[in-house]
Formats: C-alpha cells, sequence, structure tokens
C-alpha cells in the first residue's frame, strides 16, 4: 500500500539524469550557437545604447519639452501635460532622473519591438482560425509561466546584459499586443469589409485601408498594456543587469533601505501612470469617429 | 460611352444551395426536391431555385420579396460576393462565374458598384474620403478623384458636409454618401440592396426621387433589392417577385397589379395605391373615331392623375390620345373610380 500514500514517482537516478542530459543538451548549444545568436541580437544592442545615450545626454529641459510636446499632441488635454510636468520634476528633484530616462529607453525600445513583432502577428492569427488554434496556447505560456523560470536559458544563451533583461522584457510583454491586434481586425464589421470586397479591394487593400484603420482603437489598447506589463517587469529584469529604477529597488530589498525602495518605486508608479494616461486619451481621440451608427 | 453599347445582365438557370456539400445536391433539387426537403434530409438550405432574368441596359431592374425569400443571395450574385451552386450570371455578354480571382477583382472595380442596407460607410474617414473610396481601389490619382467625388456629392445634396464624418450625418444623409461612392465608380451596373430599407418614409420618398431624377441622366442598369411593393412599383421598370428563393412573377408594375401571378402576389397588391400604378389606357373603353370636346390624356397617365385632369377640366369623361395625337380610346369617371378600389 505504500504507492497509494505516497506518488510513484520516476526513480532518482533516472531523473537526474534527465535533468542533466537536458541541462548538458542546452549547454552544449549555448556552446556552440550562443556567439551567432548574441550577433544575431547587435543591432538591438546599438539601437538600446542610442536610445539610452540620447535620453541621458539630452539635457534634461530639453527632454522635458519634448516629452510634454508629446504628450499634448497625443492628447490635446493640458491637465495631462500638467499631470507629466509635475511628474518629471518631482523625478528630477529627488535625483532619480538619470535612472528614470534609463527606464524610458529601455520601455521605448521594448514597446517599438513588441509593436514591429506584434502587430504582424495578430494579423496572421486574424487571417486563419489555424493560427490562432496555434498561437493562443503559446501566448497562455508567455503570460503563465513565471518569468524567473525563462530568464534562466535567456542568460544561459547571452549572459547578463541589457539584450538578456530586454528579451525578458518582450517575452512578458508582448502578448497583449498580439491579442488585441488579432481581436480588433476580428471585431471589423463585416457589412463595411463586404462593401471593400464589392469595390474590388484586394488583401492588402483591404488589410490597410479597413482593417487596420478600423481596428487602430483596439490595437492601441494593447500598446497601453503592453506599456504598462513592460513597467511591471522592470525590478525583474534588473536582476539580469538592466539599468535603470530597478536597480535602486533591487539593492533596497537587499540592504533594507526602505526609503530608497519607496522613492524608486513611486517613480515607477509616477511614469506608469504618465504613459497610461497620454495612450489612453490618444486612444480615445482615435475612437471619436470609429463607432458605426445607423440612421 | 461605354455603357451604350453595355449589353445587360442575363441571369440563367442560377441556383444556390448553402451548405458544405451543395454541389451533390444540385441534382435533386433540379429534378423537384423541396426547398424543405432539402433541409430536413440533407440539412442544406436553399438559397435560389432556376432563377432566369434578363435585366436590359439602362432600366431599373426591382426584386422584392418578404425577409429571407433570397433577395440579397440573388443580387450578390451579379458581383459574386456569393458563388453559385450552378448556372450562368452574364454581365455584359461575360460569365462572371468564369472568372478568376482578378478578373473578378478588375470586373467589381469597373462593371458595377454597390449600394448597401447599412450604408456600410467608412467611419474614419469623411464624407469626402468615403467616396473616393471605389476610385482609390481603382488606383485612380487623387486630385482627379477628389474632382468625380466633389461634383456626385453636389448632385447627391451634400455640399458642404464633405469634411464630416459619418456617425454626424442622419440615416438618410449616410446614404447620399452611399450613392455617392457608387456613383464616382461610373461603372455601367448599380447595385442596391435595400438601400432604402433602413430609411424613415418621408426620407425614403425623396431618396426615391432622387434616384429617379439620376437615371434620367446617367442611364445606368440598376438592380433594386426592396421588400416594399410601393417602392417596387415606383422605381421598377421591371419587377421580378421572389418567393423562397424563386422567382414567382415577372413584369411591368402593370402587369403586377392587373394581373397577379397567385394569391401570393395578391396579397402584396391588395393594400397597393392602385390609382398611382395603373395606366388609364388598362381601364378605358377602345374607340379609335375622333371624339371632340373631351379633355385629352396621354397614354402612359396614371388613374389618380387622370381623375386630376377630369376634375380641373370640369368633365365626366376623357379621350385617351397616343404620342402623336390619335384617339386611342374614352375613358369615363365611373372607370376610374371602379380601377381606384380593386377590380377583383
Ligand atoms: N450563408 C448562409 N448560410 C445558410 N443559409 C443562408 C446563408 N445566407 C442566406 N441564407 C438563407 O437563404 C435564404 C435567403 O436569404 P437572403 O438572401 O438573405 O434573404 P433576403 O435578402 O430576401 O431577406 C434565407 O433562408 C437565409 O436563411
Ligand atoms: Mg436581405
Amino acid at each position: 500500500m505504500d504507492w497509494f500514500y505516497k506518488f510513484p514517482h520516476m526513480d532518482d537516478n533516472s531523473l537526474r539524469d534527465l535533468k542533466k542530459v537536458i541541462d548538458d543538451g542546452f549547454r552544449g548549444f549555448t556552446r556552440s550557437y550562443g556567439d551567432i545568436i548574441e550577433g544575431f541580437f547587435t543591432p538591438l544592442q546599438h539601437f538600446l545604447i542610442a536610445a539610452e545615450r540620447f535620453m541621458l545626454k539630452t539635457p534634461w529641459p530639453i527632454i522635458t519639452l519634448l516629452i510634454l510636446a508629446i504628450a499634448y499632441a497625443a492628447t490635446r488635454s493640458l491637465k495631462i501635460v500638467a499631470g507629466c510636468l509635475a511628474t518629471l520634476m518631482l523625478i528630477g528633484y529627488f535625483d532619480m532622473w538619470d535612472d528614470t530616462m534609463r527606464t524610458i529607453s529601455m520601455i521605448f525600445v521594448c514597446t517599438v519591438l513588441s509593436i514591429a513583432i506584434g502587430i504582424p502577428i495578430g494579423i496572421l492569427m486574424a487571417r486563419s482560425d489555424r493560427m490562432q488554434r496555434v498561437i493562443n496556447p503559446v501566448l497562455d505560456v508567455m503570460q503563465t509561466m513565471p518569468s524567473f523560470v525563462y530568464l534562466i536559458p535567456v542568460v544561459m544563451l547571452l549572459g547578463i546584459g541589457k539584450v538578456p533583461g530586454l528579451i525578458a522584457v518582450v517575452i512578458y510583454a508582448i502578448p497583449p499586443m498580439i491579442r488585441l491586434t488579432d481581436l480588433g481586425i476580428r471585431l471589423v464589421d463585416k457589412d463595411v469589409l463586404e462593401a471593400a470586397d464589392a469595390f474590388g479591394a484586394d488583401n492588402r487593400q483591404k488589410l490597410f485601408k479597413v482593417q487596420l484603420p478600423l481596428a487602430l482603437p483596439t490595437i492601441m489598447a494593447g500598446i497601453n498594456q503592453t506599456i504598462m506589463m513592460a513597467l511591471a517587469m522592470v525590478v525583474i529584469a534588473s536582476m539580469i543587469g538592466v539599468q535603470g529604477l530597478g536597480q535602486p529597488v533591487l539593492k533596497a530589498i537587499a540592504n533594507q533601505y526602505f526609503t530608497l525602495g519607496i522613492f524608486n518605486g513611486l517613480a515607477i508608479v509616477g511614469i506608469a501612470i504618465m504613459f497610461d494616461r497620454v495612450s489612453q486619451a490618444y486612444g480615445q481621440r482615435l475612437q471619436k469617429h470609429r463607432e458605426i451608427v445607423h440612421g | 460611352m461605354a455603357d451604350q453599347v453595355f449589353g445587360g445582365i442575363k441571369i440563367r438557370h442560377l441556383y444556390k444551395i448553402f451548405g458544405p456539400n451543395a454541389g451533390a445536391h444540385v441534382e435533386a433539387v433540379k429534378n423537384g426536391l423541396t426547398k424543405a426537403e432539402l433541409n430536413a434530409k440533407y440539412g442544406h438550405v436553399l438559397g435560389l431555385r432556376d432563377i432566369n432574368i434578363e435585366m436590359p441596359s439602362g432600366s431599373i431592374q426591382v426584386i422584392m420579396g418578404l425577409s429571407g425569400s433570397g433577395k440579397s443571395t440573388l443580387i450578390r450574385h451579379i458581383n459574386r460576393l456569393i458563388d453559385p451552386t450552378a448556372g450562368e450570371v452574364l454581365v455584359d455578354g461575360v460569365d462572371v462565374v468564369k472568372m478568376n480571382e482578378a478578373d473578378l477583382r478588375e470586373f467589381r472595380r469597373h462593371q458595377t458598384a454597390m449600394v448597401f442596407q447599412k450604408f456600410a460607410l467608412l467611419p474614419h474617414r469623411t464624407v469626402l474620403d468615403n467616396t473616393i473610396f471605389g476610385l482609390e481601389i481603382q488606383g485612380i490619382a487623387r486630385d482627379k478623384s477628389l474632382d468625380i467625388a466633389m461634383r456626385w456629392l453636389e448632385r447627391v445634396g451634400l455640399k458642404g458636409f464633405e469634411e464630416k464624418y459619418p456617425n454626424q450625418l442622419s440615416g438618410g444623409m449616410q446614404q447620399r454618401v452611399g450613392l455617392a461612392r457608387a456613383l464616382a465608380n461610373d461603372a455601367p451596373v448599380l447595385l442596391m440592396d435595400e438601400a432604402y430599407s433602413a430609411l424613415d418614409p418621408l426620407i425614403r420618398m425623396d431618396m426615391q426621387t432622387v434616384l429617379l431624377d439620376l437615371q434620367k441622366e446617367i442611364r445606368k442598369t440598376i438592380v433594386f433589392i426592396t421588400h416594399d411593393l410601393d417602392e417596387a412599383l415606383r422605381l421598377g421598370d421591371q419587377i421580378a417577385i421572389l418567393r423562397d428563393g424563386e422567382v414567382i412573377q415577372q413584369g411591368t408594375s402593370q402587369d403586377i397589379v392587373l394581373r397577379p401571378a397567385d394569391d401570393y402576389v395578391a396579397n402584396f397588391v391588395k393594400e397597393v395605391n392602385r390609382g398611382r400604378v395603373v395606366h388609364v389606357e388598362a381601364v378605358m373603353t377602345p374607340a379609335t373615331s375622333p371624339v371632340s370636346g373631351k379633355p385629352a390624356i396621354p397614354i402612359g397617365t396614371t388613374v389618380e392623375d387622370t381623375l386630376r385632369i377630369l376634375s380641373r377640366e370640369v368633365a365626366d369623361e376623357g379621350v385617351v390620345v397616343s404620342p402623336t395625337g390619335a384617339p386611342l380610346g374614352i375613358v369615363s369617371l365611373r372607370q376610374l373610380s371602379g380601377a381606384m378600389v380593386n377590380a377583383h
């Protein structure tokens, strides 16, 4: 009756061997292909470094003006612009400017990457039900797998640094981008699509003149979600060498510096709210004429 | 220019069965399997059965029937938004059914334009940008399309609304945009699927007038779907009545009102204002000898208009005359009032 009280598991030696074989296999793979893969990501590293340098080297008043100008162009709301200004001034006053700039540049690169990869995948998914059935479970895994777990192979392959950190953040943050692109395209009014067919539109014309423009508010919501999730990963990413607001938080945990932790935590919250309000208000402005009204 | 030689639309032995294995059942349907049997035995829906309609170039063909009778299915075969199970659809002599994808796109771009029941405008585009949609798809340069679009917007009464968005307009105005978008294509065939059914009665009358006025100039081959007999009678040069996917009567408005093919049609016709449909020659007593002292009524005048003339002239009888002025018959007040209140 032993098997009844204790689950009859694989015997210890076999299990150890199994893990060892997989680990050795992956290590071997890393040794032989690690350099090639790293080379593959070099352009990304250049992009990251350039973005970070721009944010750090540009004098703070110019960056502030730039951010406020973008916020105004996107929202046309002075209230939101004032909120952004207050947030940035407080961050600067409490001496967190440089870390904030590093974090913003990382989030920016991550968002660009997520859009560049996520929208085409979302379009493919919307085109075919089979594609959707294949990709959906992958996205489920990406969203539910604890991020520490996929940090391991990323670090083994690429070591510690900006690029592996960015990849981990993108893996975590890209699913809503893909899902909402797919959803937005699938929700496009069938009648409008039929009209495009009736006028002889080909697939490309339908995509660029009808489906993407009508899906844009939903895609915008995806971008918003992606930014929020990327910010949520800032602290974890700092564990593998991403600089920015995450590192002081990590230091604060290790040394029990309560105030340091709170300040940097609040700075992350501040820029999160800033990005959220701006991208949402922009989404709403897009929405203005897009809902269909009959009669 | 092209539409002077345009050969009209001919639909021949068209069948449509909805279902995964439609082709397998078309023979059985040709041999008399009914819609109900097809559905009960094989779970397929019979959309259209043996449709044969000839639509001459430059006329308005109305297709009428109750909801679910197959009207939308039929009109979508003309630009092949729906593929038939069997049959031919000849537009200007070319069988649409046999076209490959690229030919079909070219055909839709240049030979047909469509107006939809729910307007189907692009909500993110202004009225002007909606109107050039078809031209943009054809690849015509923007400034040229804008000129064309402005002309049609003015023609349908939307001058000054170019920069508005569809959701800022009433239903009637939105459908004017739909009409302008279709007309801007300058295709010989204009397909209108219940284009006015979503509009209020008064607006609908307005839009019917707009279409009739336009048609005097543009002389397109128009296929107009409706479930409203009054609309059918007002617009149609020819009317086909559809029930359960079959044509049960074809003819002019006179044919339909005066000689309904069966009870189904008779039931429709019962509610119609006959005075506005029936022509005076259908009720007159033929006579060819010259008559004097009675008001002349041109052939083709409706009963209602004839009564109007007689009461204005204070006469009890009128002479129906041909376009050249030759007398064709005599019509009396009694005959006219009889015709108003149902001949059956
Ligand atoms: N895609 C489809 N699959 C199955 N049945 C359909 C489909 N489209 C239409 N039908 C059926 O065909 C018949 C005619 O429909 P439709 O042409 O839309 O009628 P109408 O436009 O006259 O209201 C209806 O019984 C409808 O249920
Ligand atoms: Mg219909």
